[in-house]
């Protein structure tokens, strides 16, 4: 990777109390770059992700993302946030907007767009997740897939620079789960930047460029998905790939 | 006599309740008045300290906090008196209508207020989120994502204390407010007949009905769509 990282976060410490969740975590991630973080439940992934985007503040350490420094104080942060794209477990569409308002409600109120534009540039996003035809549904109207696909419409149509994607699977049903992960897959291909935490192994080794494995607030190792997965150097890596293969 | 006929002659004396209807009806429209006051005084006083109260501002919180508590703890009828020959001794004349409208005005903030802000907590902080990882700020976020949710569900407890709180205008008539309750206690005084009273008891029927059927009416109409 010789390009310059889009997301460049340095040692990041984050204390939750007394909890000390995160312990001096870098990461960076090239432009087009699929990276996958995993690891067993508390071990940070989640937290460094939501970094990212300050969703948590960290305690200390330092963000860029696209040239941006968000933790800078100084930084409009509701402007950065337009540049990096979320997708949450639990999908967090607002019940009460139609899929199409969900979706152009930000390009409204941020952008500024006109109703007719926010609204042609939301349909547009909702093509691109093949939901065109459900932009009138409300979120109890879709099933989980659709709402989650939904939920990445609403990221997409920002035009976002980098994507984040918190276990965006993990609150769906097994039959559900492809139809996101299609989605995702055709975002990579037409080159978006993504961070993944995610258990979709099989999904790691398809699409991913690079794995990084957490486990207590560090980076315990990363690599591509083929050496990661055929030849793990750690044994904490090791336990785990056996443990989530199991199943 | 017989029994019933006394009981007819007392609550349902046609003589009387025709003499007293005008001054009954009268009361009706007063407290229509005085109620329409006091709720659209009440719930815009409780939404805007709720929504100040979201912005997390420790000392203005405890004040918030401390008001509400207070014209949630004391009767309203202590708080009428208090305001009504209370503050004269202070230089600041009241008249009955306006105590009362002030005090209950209050009291209704002060519950509207707790509801507002049960329903803003109640929303989940993943909608929060969701709103600002797409940029919207702070105040959008409450008004365009929280507050809309969070007014649906304080539909039912909202209308149900609206009522009860609004019921109590019926205390004005302490401070010689002639609303419906006014106007029947001054009717049974002159005519020495109850009857009056049954003619108020259907004024507050024909007030506070369509208003409980209105509250249920939009308790469906603002659903969740599935």
């Amino acid at each position: 990777m010789t390009t310059t990282p889009i997301v460049e976060a340095r040692a990041i410490h984050k204390h939750f109390g007394h909890l000390h969740v995160l312990k001096g975590v870098d990461l960076r991630v090239a432009e087009k770059e699929l990276v996958f973080l995993i690891g067993p439940s508390g071990s940070g992934k989640s937290t460094l992700l939501r970094c990212l985007n300050r969703l948590e503040d960290p305690s200390s350490g330092s963000v860029m993302v696209d040239g941006i420094d968000m933790l800078d104080a100084r930084t409009d942060i509701n402007k950065a946030r337009q540049r990096i794209g979320m997708v949450f477990q639990s999908f967090n569409l607002y019940p009460h907007m139609t899929a199409l308002g969900n979706v152009a409600l930000a390009l409204r109120k941020v952008q500024g767009m006109g109703k007719a534009e926010a609204e042609a540039r939301a349909g547009k996003a909702l093509d691109r997740v093949h939901l065109g035809d459900r932009a009138d549904h409300y979120p109890l109207q879709l099933s989980g897939g659709q709402q989650q696909r939904v939920a990445i419409a609403r990221a997409i149509a920002l035009e976002p620079r980098v994507m984040l994607f918190d276990e965006p699977t993990s609150a769906l049903d097994p039959e559900l789960v492809g139809g996101v992960l299609a989605v995702m897959r055709e975002l990579r291909e037409d080159g978006m930047t993504m961070v993944v935490v995610s258990h979709e192994m099989g999904f790691a080794k398809a699409a991913a460029d690079r794995v990084v494995f957490m486990a207590d607030g560090m980076i315990v190792e990363e690599g591509n998905p083929a050496d990661f997965f055929d030849a793990p150097k750690h044994e904490r890596t090791r336990n785990f790939i056996r443990q989530i293969e199991r199943h | 006599m017989t029994g019933w006929d006394r009981f007819a002659d007392s609550f349902f004396n046609a003589r009387v309740m025709a003499q007293y209807l005008p001054k009954i009806i009268e009361g009706f429209w007063l407290t229509v008045v005085l109620a329409l006051c006091i709720i659209a005084a009440g719930l815009a006083l409780g939404l805007l300290l709720a929504l100040l109260r979201a912005f997390g501002i420790r000392p203005l919180n405890w004040l918030i906090i401390f008001v509400v508590d207070l014209f949630r703890a004391l009767p309203p009828l202590v708080i009428i008196v208090l305001l009504f020959f209370g503050l004269p001794n202070a230089g600041v004349e009241l008249s009955g209508f306006v105590s009362a409208w002030l005090a209950l005005t209050l009291v209704l903030m002060a519950f509207s207020e707790e509801i507002f802000w049960a329903g803003i907590t109640s929303v989940p902080k993943g909608q929060w989120e969701a709103a600002r990882s797409t940029g919207l700020g702070f105040v959008q976020t409450l008004t365009n994502v929280v507050l809309p949710q969070a007014l649906r569900i304080t539909i039912p407890p909202l209308t149900n204390r609206t009522i009860a709180i609004t019921k109590g205008t019926a205390l004005a008539s302490v401070v010689a407010v002639p609303d419906i309750l006014g106007a029947a206690n001054a009717g049974v005084s002159f005519s020495f007949n109850p009857s009056p009273l049954t003619l108020g008891a259907i004024a507050y029927l024909v007030l506070f009905l369509p208003v409980v059927v209105l509250g249920r009416w939009i308790e469906t109409r603002f659903a969740w769509k599935r």
